[in-house]
């Protein structure tokens, strides 16, 4: 018989603390974080990856920073080289060192941010879409008349780390959600070498439905456990 | 603005709203759900659910950003779910908005041009640091209602021949609702089809620089008249 018992089902996922998970990444990293608002936003992981202050020349590939992220201190302390995402309007930090020209930033339409990541994932390095055509933010980019309507021309995102959220996970890795907490996080463990998951709790291998399952194990790398505060 | 008149725009949006799946948002068109007749009309939020309900009462529920997990799409105010309710990932979510399924949405807007252009992310001069999910919803929602003040706080119109702000999308409008008129766009012109009665046409063009034409079926209304959502 192939399959073995629950116990000796191992898929390589590892399961560690969030210093230890945080150690995981390289230099200069480019990092998708999850979250849209507070449901998703890994936020453990985001308080470990300030405290590892070594890290900089950072890219973050985010959606949205609100004014009150743990993410925050990575400006203030000048460690950030790029954000990519939709919204940082409302981020104090984010539009002085902007301001400053200390960091860059890559506005993208939010649909063609999470199509980019999903894509991405894929393995489809790039694609055309119909929003933002004839916008500020289609200047410089391709376009190209498909169906008698005009498409631009946009790059699919990777990155070295992906740090996100999900509920639970079982003892193999597979993930499941809750509400509206699964925003970018799906779409993000596809598309990134290593992903880091922050769960609220942790089950036996069996416990989660299969047809519940949203990210299956194969692309989560680490799984840390949200301490009790 | 008053309370008065975004309420008002927010109930005559809410009267070309009968059935269907809707996005609403932020601002005015946020006020529009309590107008809405109910139960015919579902509502999309681009944060990943389909059924949004009422919220909740502000007495029985913690918002703790470390374990809250329904919000707007605001990312930080709670929200309920109805009983049909379903939940997804933002790519699912940006499926249903670009990929032409929402009936219709109400956005606010800074500008509208005579052809339908919408300007409703940036305005000139001022680092453009946010753009949110406002094109793809433009791009793929069957109807783009925008809802507006017709003149901005310093009286400058905002129903323009073209517009001078940065563009959300070229166009999309279908229909405009400000507090003095309703204008809907028709294979591809605009049209006014309907005026409170507290202006004249002449005092409207006077507020209103965009080439529209006088609908067949324009209609002037009483502002307090308008209460009741269409039930179709």
């Amino acid at each position: 018989m192939m399959n073995g018992t629950i116990d000796q089902i191992q898929t390589g996922v590892e399961f560690l603390n969030a210093d230890e998970a945080i150690q995981r990444i390289p230099e200069g990293a480019s990092i998708m974080v999850g979250g849209f608002g507070f449901p998703g936003m890994p936020r453990h992981l985001s308080k470990a990856l300030v405290k590892r202050t070594e890290l900089d020349q950072l890219t973050l590939i985010m959606n949205s920073l609100g004014s009150v992220s743990t993410l925050n201190a990575l400006f203030e302390q000048n460690r950030i080289k790029k954000v990519i995402g939709s919204f940082f309007s409302t981020n104090k930090e984010l539009v002085v060192a902007y301001q400053e020209g200390k960091v860059e930033i890559e506005l993208l339409p939010q649909g063609t941010f999470t199509e980019a990541i999903r894509l991405g994932g894929a393995g489809i390095p790039a694609f055309f879409t119909p929003t933002a055509a004839g916008t500020l933010l289609a200047e410089g980019k391709e376009s190209r008349i498909i169906n008698g309507r005009e498409h631009v021309l946009e790059q699919s995102l990777t990155a070295d780390v992906a740090i996100i959220r999900a509920h639970k996970a079982d003892k193999a890795g597979n993930l499941v959600y809750k509400k509206t907490a699964q925003n970018f996080n799906p779409a993000m463990a596809t598309a990134a070498k290593l992903t880091i998951v922050e769960v609220d709790e942790i089950v036996e291998i069996g416990e989660l439905d299969p047809d519940s399952i949203v990210t299956p194990f194969i692309f989560v790398d680490i799984v840390v456990k949200r301490e009790e505060v | 603005m008053g309370v008065d008149i975004k309420q008002y725009i927010a109930k005559r949006c809410a009267q070309e709203l009968t059935s269907g799946v809707v996005n609403l948002g932020i601002g005015i068109p946020t006020l529009v759900a309590d107008y809405l007749p109910k139960g015919k009309v579902t509502l999309h939020s681009e944060n990943g659910i389909l059924g949004v309900g009422p919220e909740p009462d502000p007495n029985e529920v913690v918002v703790d950003p470390e374990t809250i997990d329904l919000v707007n799409a605001s990312g930080v105010q709670p929200i309920t779910a109805l009983s049909h309710a379903s939940y997804f990932d933002s790519s699912l979510s940006f499926t249903i908005m670009r990929g032409g399924h929402l009936d219709a949405t109400v956005i606010g807007a800074l500008q509208v041009s005579e052809t339908g252009d919408l300007a409703s992310w940036a305005v000139p001069g001022k680092a453009v640091l946010g753009v949110g999910g406002a094109m793809d919803l433009v791009i793929g929602a069957k109807r783009v209602i925008a809802a507006m003040s017709h003149l901005s706080p310093k009286g400058e119109p905002k129903i323009l021949p073209e517009c001078n702000y940065p563009l959300t999308a070229k166009n999309r409008v279908d229909t405009i609702v400000t507090e003095y008129a309703v204008f809907k766009f028709r294979e591809g012109r605009m049209y006014l089809v309907e005026m409170v009665d507290e202006v004249t046409l002449e005092q409207l063009k006077e507020m209103t620089p965009a080439h529209y034409e006088v609908a067949e079926d324009f209609k002037v209304v009483k502002r307090e008249e308008v209460g009741e959502p269409a039930l179709v």
